[in-house]
């Protein structure tokens, strides 16, 4: 079974981010990782291929130089082969432009399986996943904790989070998973999974290799577009409730009693 | 009929959610502004009611009513809906930003060629009739404001509890159309086998308006009881912090955080919570936020409108027993 991974490199939950003083843009810090719910996506493509015994882990990425650490700890995790989609004109896109050029480079894979995160933590969009999938032309299920392939190997069913619940959906082949939090325990790479990481070369695909113009690409192919970028409003201080316990207690619920009557 | 402003209503347990009702108040606004009808989406499996109630609220009521869809399916939604937004030519389309929506309106939106908002805490018309939309990037250390001029309808979803519901009942008499769900079953790839566990008595954390979060501070999953009674008196959804996920006390779904559910409710109580960036980054746009932590260093505090430092075991009996006497039985 061959398995493609999307995978996504993203400031770490620490970083520092901030907005340029004209709202044109951010500066991050440069604490950069690979994104959680790709791990998780990544470690169930690496348990499937493990469970059947064959076939191949292929990851990839739409990014920059900047992007290869993420493939690097997905190859020491146990990928085989690792693709960065790089070019200028495919920079400042949106979701939409991104999964059009991640399908075009899957579309010319031997695949049965697509995973992805079921969102980036820089954007929290979660978009690219289900439209990447529909420009392959493959089904697709989103929040997925829970995937059984069939032992011939033509279906899945897979468990879908929703609110209070959860859903059990069967799928035919090929499909589009974007894994949630609650399907797995990434692994942590190997010693020799980090040397082979350091070794394997990262294959690299341009505009060219892809079969897209710069137009439908990018910045000029976006729909959506960014006017300004600000920081969100600062809470004011903290105000401390002090004293015996129950005198706390009874101005809060003072307090409460009004909040709750004009909230 | 061109040009209206859609909202997509999503139903569980027989109501319409609250999520959607908010939307069709915001799309209200927006329809008198561009001085377009405002209709509602509504799909699924014996919901006549809930088009009527509908009516109060929207000029057109479009309602799918039909067996197929007493399960939400992808497949189906996406071939319903797209067919109907290509014949219609909405230019705006809302909907709550939940599992259900997150899972095919992207996939919509590319159909259409068009763009989409996704988790917005704010919506308005510019001043050229478009629409614009507010992200929370980073886990809301940035806001930023996106507008779709490539593309219709402009879509976006947004996030549960952004704007207020009507506080009386609406009183328009909207048109229902009743529509024929024209799909080939046979031709699915998907195939919803069952569905685990819905019908909570409690508001899910997405859509509560107030929420009682423990942290590692709560010591062990048999203390939440000391949570549940709280949210009892309050009307509140229990929710969790990651340690206490991960220490397997309580199940993923009651997880606040940016690997959780981000919330928004006009109250939050932080109870034992030390307030790791991880879980400020789900909770941040709460209204009011009241936390309690014996460790008066907890970053919590950086984030919360009331503080008090103290025992939460000594705190939690007390403020039950106070608000009850202070409320009575609600």
């Amino acid at each position: 079974m061959n398995i493609v991974v999307l995978v996504k490199q993203v400031p770490d939950s620490e970083a520092m981010v901030q907005v340029k003083a004209n709202g044109s843009g951010v500066d991050i810090e440069e604490k950069y990782t690979l994104n959680f719910f790709d791990s998780l996506a990544l470690e169930e493509a690496l348990q499937i291929k493990e469970k059947i015994g064959s076939g191949k882990v292929t990851l990839i990425t739409l990014g920059t130089q900047k992007s290869v650490e993420a493939l690097r700890t997905g190859i020491a995790m146990g990928a085989d082969e690792a693709f960065l989609l790089e070019d200028q004109a495919l920079m400042e896109g949106d979701e939409y432009t991104t999964a059009k050029a991640l399908a075009k480079a899957i579309n010319g894979m031997d695949y049965d399986l697509v995973f992805c995160g079921k969102e980036a933590f820089d954007d929290s969009s979660g978009a690219v996943g289900p439209i990447v999938a529909e420009f392959l032309g493959i089904p697709h299920v989103t929040s997925v904790v829970k995937v059984d392939v069939s032992s011939d190997e033509q279906t899945v069913t897979v468990e879908r989070e929703i609110e209070g619940g959860k859903e059990i959906i069967k799928a035919g082949l090929p499909v589009l998973l974007a894994s949630q939090k609650g399907l797995n325990e990434p692994r942590v790479p190997p010693i020799t999974g980090v040397m082979k990481a350091m070794r394997e070369e990262v294959k690299r695909l341009d505009l060219n290799d892809i079969d897209v113009s710069p137009g439908e690409v990018g910045r000029q192919g976006a729909k959506e577009e960014i006017v300004r970028f600000y920081r969100p409003p600062k809470r004011p201080p903290v105000t401390m409730i002090e004293g015996e316990m129950i005198d706390v207690v009874r101005e809060l619920v003072k307090f409460l009693k009004e909040k709750i009557r004009t909230l | 009929m061109a040009e209206e402003v859609w909202v997509f209503a999503e139903h569980q347990d027989k109501k319409i959610r609250k999520v959607s009702l908010e939307l069709l108040v915001k799309g209200r606004e927006f329809a008198d502004r561009l001085g377009v009808e405002l209709a509602v989406l509504l799909l699924g499996s014996g919901v006549d009611g809930l088009g009527e109630e509908l009516t109060t609220y929207a000029d057109r009521v479009y309602q799918w009513d039909n067996p197929l869809l007493d399960k939400y399916n992808s497949e189906v939604y996406l071939q319903i809906i797209s067919n109907f937004v290509k014949k219609e030519n909405p230019q705006i389309f809302l909907a709550g930003a939940t599992f259900l929506t997150r899972d095919f309106f992207p996939r919509l939106a590319a159909r259409m060629e068009t763009g989409i908002a996704v988790d917005c805490v704010n919506l308005d018309v510019d001043g050229n009739n478009l629409l614009m939309a507010r992200r929370p990037l980073f886990g809301g250390k940035v806001l930023a404001d996106v507008v779709c001029r490539k593309g219709r309808p402009q879509i976006a979803l947004v996030r549960p509890n952004t704007f207020p519901l009507l506080t009386t009942k609406g009183t328009r008499k909207g048109k229902v159309h009743k529509l024929m769900v024209d799909v080939d079953s046979s031709q699915l790839k998907l195939q919803v086998v069952e569905i685990l566990g819905s019908a909570k008595e409690r508001l899910d954390l997405t859509e509560a308006e107030i929420i009682v979060t423990g942290g590692r501070g709560m010591k062990g999953p048999e203390n939440f009881k000391l949570l549940e009674e709280l949210a009892d008196v309050l009307g509140a959804t229990v929710g969790a912090s990651r340690a206490v996920v991960d220490s397997g006390w309580k199940p993923h779904g009651d997880q606040v955080g940016k690997s959780g559910k981000t919330v928004s409710p006009k109250l939050y109580f932080a109870v034992g919570v030390s307030g790791a960036i991880h879980h400020i980054m789900g909770m941040d746009t709460s209204k009011v936020v009241i936390a309690i932590n014996k460790d008066q260093r907890a970053p919590i505090f950086q984030y919360a409108d009331y503080g008090i430092v103290g025992d939460l075991f000594e705190f939690l009996p007390l403020l039950t027993k106070e608000l009850k006497e202070a409320f009575g039985s609600r």
